[in-house]
């Protein structure tokens, strides 16, 4: 598996988006993950309340630290994943799968275009582009 | 810390930290590493079966001649006096007011020969405070920057060692201290160490520790033995509720309140004592509490809120990979500090539940 899967927009901040029609699905990037370490809590916003683009959005706390979570596009948070709050660590194994944080109903599609392309994202992180590994 | 520090100081470890990949980080004047592989992975390796940590930043003080059991037992709060020749034993510098300077532990490695263990951050207020009651009779040596000191824990860190010492380490009692040969240099073993787990701290000159490391590390490859940062040694130790200096311990904190109680021994004179002996008399106003959180991990430095009041401050908190809970350390009111009292800790201005509970968090099977 790619760490900068060619199929997502990121956020300078290290979240992932996967727009599918008006629902976006939200989360944190291999990258990011790799930089908290050990994920054991994750606090997300309830259904039903909304999120603004750049604006926080939760926390992820690792063994070492707390950090602030962003969201990386508006919207009305139409579910948040039961299973990353029972289990971080899936944010560590499934950062682009299983580890998601919540869908959102997109507020407005033109954000995404402020948001970084994969080759910009790996430009941003300091990798080669196209090589995805680390 | 955005302060102007000279450059920071590496142990003779320091090439072998980088090449296993660790991630470095700034420690008491060290560069040293805070996690290789990741902070959870490595605590379950030292539950489990073994780690080998890095330890040459703390500091070693050799006290020698006539005076230096009776100079060490004045400076101690513990029954030094008390040790035999290849005894260790825990306990606190203390000053005149009676709160602590250091948190140290004391080996008896001859007759007249004492090496005291004190912390990096501390070393120059520690020597500061050791020379300033130098007696005549001892010889003082401050040997902390050419001394490395590996330590390897856990349940298979006896068998792993032995296969490395010329030291008989089946008869090696805890908190016993004895010279011998690890990969074939000179050292001095310990049975001592910071996490709940049995385990052995090992002291060699320098330019010996590389050639201990690897070996130690070879020796425990089929144990499954890994190396282990700071962010897994403060784990580790918190679940045991082992102090850290600087969080439940400094020198606005005294032994009462710290449940460092037991390390004072009030029948003999040392410095504090007196101030000591009043505050277990009148009863310690506040006191550590373990909590369970539940609903975020509180950290050093969050308030806990009782009866929606702010009535103390956590210590130190994480989540406890072994527990697997939150857990954490306050300074509470006595009357909270009771085991079954539900407080809460404030994260980000959030009030989330804490239960007082009995601590360690983690106490290890022994048969």
């Amino acid at each position: 598996m790619s760490t900068v899967p060619n199929d997502l927009r990121y956020s300078k901040e290290h979240e992932w988006v996967r727009a599918d029609g008006d629902v976006a699905t939200i989360g944190i990037t291999h990258f990011a993950q790799e930089q908290l370490g050990d994920v054991v809590f994750v606090e997300l916003p309830e259904k039903g309340s909304t999120v603004r683009q750049f604006s926080s959005l939760g926390v992820v706390e690792s063994v070492k630290a707390a950090s602030d979570l962003y969201a990386p596009i508006s919207g009305e948070v139409i579910e948040r994943n039961v299973k990353v709050i029972e289990k971080p660590e899936l944010v560590n194994s499934e950062p682009y799968g299983n580890g998601w944080m919540i869908k959102v109903r997109l507020a407005d599609k033109g954000e995404l275009n402020q948001l970084l392309s994969p080759t910009d994202y790996r430009s941003h992180i300091g990798e080669t582009a196209g090589a995805g590994g680390d | 810390m955005a302060t102007e520090a000279p450059t920071l100081r590496r142990t003779p470890l320091y090439e072998k930290h980088v090449a296993l990949g660790a991630k470095i980080v700034p420690f008491a004047g060290y560069e040293m590493p805070i996690q290789y592989e990741g902070i959870v992975a490595e605590h379950r390796a030292v539950r489990g079966s073994a780690g080998l940590f890095d330890l040459s930043h703390m500091g070693e003080f050799v006290f020698k001649g006539r005076g230096a059991g009776a100079l060490v037992d004045r400076l101690v709060s513990s029954d030094i006096a008390g040790l035999d020749v290849g005894q260790a034993r825990y306990g606190l510098l203390t000053n005149e007011s009676g709160t602590i300077v250091d948190d140290v532990i004391v080996y008896r490695t001859a007759d007249i020969e004492y090496v005291m263990v004190v912390n990096a951050a501390n070393i120059a207020k520690d020597r500061a405070h050791v020379l300033a009651h130098l007696t005549n009779d001892v010889v003082f040596d401050d040997r902390s920057l050419d001394t490395a000191l590996i330590a390897i824990q856990g349940p298979r860190a006896a068998e792993i060692l032995a296969s490395k010492t010329s030291a008989d380490l089946r008869g090696f009692p805890s908190f016993g201290v004895a010279r011998g040969r690890v990969a074939e240099v000179g050292a001095t073993l310990a049975r001592t160490g910071y996490t709940g787990e049995d385990g052995f701290e090992v002291f060699v000159a320098n330019p010996d520790a590389e050639a201990v490391w690897d070996a130690l590390l070879e020796a425990g490859r089929d144990a499954g033995i890994k190396p282990i940062g700071l962010g897994a040694r403060d784990t580790l130790r918190l679940e045991a509720r082992f102090s850290l200096y600087g969080n439940e311990i400094d020198e606005t904190t005294d032994p009462v309140e710290a449940g460092l109680g037991w390390t004072c021994k009030l029948d003999k004179d040392f410095i504090g004592r007196d101030a000591i002996a009043a505050k277990k008399i009148a009863g310690p106003a506040r006191k550590i509490a373990g909590l369970f959180v539940e609903g975020g991990v509180a950290r050093h430095g969050h308030e806990v809120v009782g009866g929606g009041e702010v009535v103390g401050r956590v210590t130190s908190g994480t989540y406890g990979p072994t527990v697997e809970k939150n857990i954490a350390l306050a300074y509470v009111p006595t009357a909270l500090s009771k085991v079954g009292t539900v407080l809460a800790v404030r994260i980000r201005g959030k009030d989330v539940p804490a239960t007082v509970v009995r601590t360690p968090f983690y106490r290890r099977v022994t048969e």
